[in-house]
């Protein structure tokens, strides 16, 4: 297994945390109440394969406002809930008629196949698109997003992956408004996501 | 029958471990459903030990490829590291310790084709150093938030 480091990523993503801090911190100055980083270099250009085998890239996968996120499918702790944390911001939103959508890209590519991640996507929400690739194409995606994603050395079969849990709120022209931490509430996240939509209406 | 002087020193020593004995009580035994190509699930529970003896959850024995504690830990930047606690779990006198997601869980892995189904059960044996083998069945129930009636919030237990 090729351990996939990017020291530069997590210095930006730390970065992004200064900034979230610095942001919350002088109130007013952002009307969503969260991370707004304009002109981020966050996101971008990526090909990644779709659940139905084809090769897809932003553009067909972002055509909304979309709820980002990298895990990888054995992971039966964290990924699913941050995963059913999305989903749930999503039909939240949905019963106040906001559509939004939902993706998840696995940084577990040998193990993650198309069906494994689409399995896994249906099961929290029946519209949510879930992404997998070649190690390449994932790498590049995720170094289009600055997440960082290492797998431990160990068995072939059982091996763990360590990985960002920040999600993404892309938009389709303008790209990243914001990310939320693990912590968020659905509540929360789908009032900041809301807003954001609200303000580029 | 008399009762001699050594009878009762082998009835107290009989009866003295069982003072000392950590006092164990398991519940929320619980596992969440899982895609049906799933390759791996978390259990999780609640020990709380009443005992006054410190006790340690070693291992956790099951029907599936491979069954370990594990652990996730996050660092200031929100990277997940997942790990394998080969230590066990430490159950304290007079606490309780919860296994929850994003934290202390059983980690069944190699599921594959098998895959957790709301209402079904798995069978289980926990380890203990000194309370020793414990036999317990996860409930397999639907992971909160997964859908409109999951609005309430977090639900960490």
């Amino acid at each position: 297994m090729k351990p996939v480091i990017f020291g530069v990523t997590t210095l930006a993503v730390a970065a992004g945390l200064g900034l979230y801090v610095w942001q919350t911190q002088s109130a007013g100055a952002n009307p969503c109440g969260d991370t707004a980083v304009a002109g981020s270099a966050i996101g971008g250009p990526f090909e990644l394969i779709s659940e139905t085998g084809e090769t897809v890239t932003e553009a067909d996968v972002i055509t909304k406002p979309t709820l980002v996120y990298f895990g990888y499918t054995f992971c039966p702790d964290v990924c699913p809930l941050d995963t059913a944390r999305n989903a749930a911001a999503a039909y939240i939103l949905e019963d106040q008629g906001i559509d939004v959508g939902t993706v998840f890209i696995t940084v577990d590519p040998p193990r993650d196949t198309v069906e494994i991640v689409r399995d896994f996507t249906d099961n929290f929400h029946d519209e949510m698109i879930g992404l997998t690739g070649t190690p390449d194409q994932i790498k590049a995606a995720s170094q289009a997003y600055k997440t960082y994603y290492q797998a431990q050395e160990g068995d072939p079969d059982y091996y763990l992956v360590d990985h960002s849990t920040q999600t993404y709120l892309m938009f389709p022209d303008t790209g990243m408004a914001t990310f939320f931490r693990r912590d968020t509430s659905p509540e929360r996240m789908a009032e900041v996501t809301a807003c954001f939509i609200d303000r580029t209406a | 029958m008399k009762t001699t002087p050594s009878t009762l020193a082998v009835l107290c020593a009989l009866a003295a471990p069982a003072w000392a004995d950590p006092i164990l009580q398991i519940e929320q035994v619980k596992a969440f459903e899982t895609a049906p190509t799933a390759m791996a699930g978390g259990g999780f529970m609640e020990i709380t030990n009443s005992g006054d003896t410190d006790d340690r959850l070693i291992d956790v024995l099951a029907d599936y490829p491979r069954v370990e504690l594990h652990t996730t830990e996050f660092d200031s930047e929100g990277v997940a590291r997942m790990m394998h606690l080969e230590d066990g779990i430490d159950i304290p006198a007079g606490e309780t310790v919860t296994l929850a997601p994003g934290s202390f869980h059983v980690m069944f892995m190699g599921l594959r084709g098998t895959p957790f189904n709301e209402g079904d059960q798995v069978s289980a044996t926990l380890i203990f150093e000194k309370s020793g083998e414990v036999p317990i069945t996860f409930d397999i129930v639907k992971r909160p938030m997964t859908g409109h009636e999951g609005t309430e919030g977090h639900d960490h237990h």
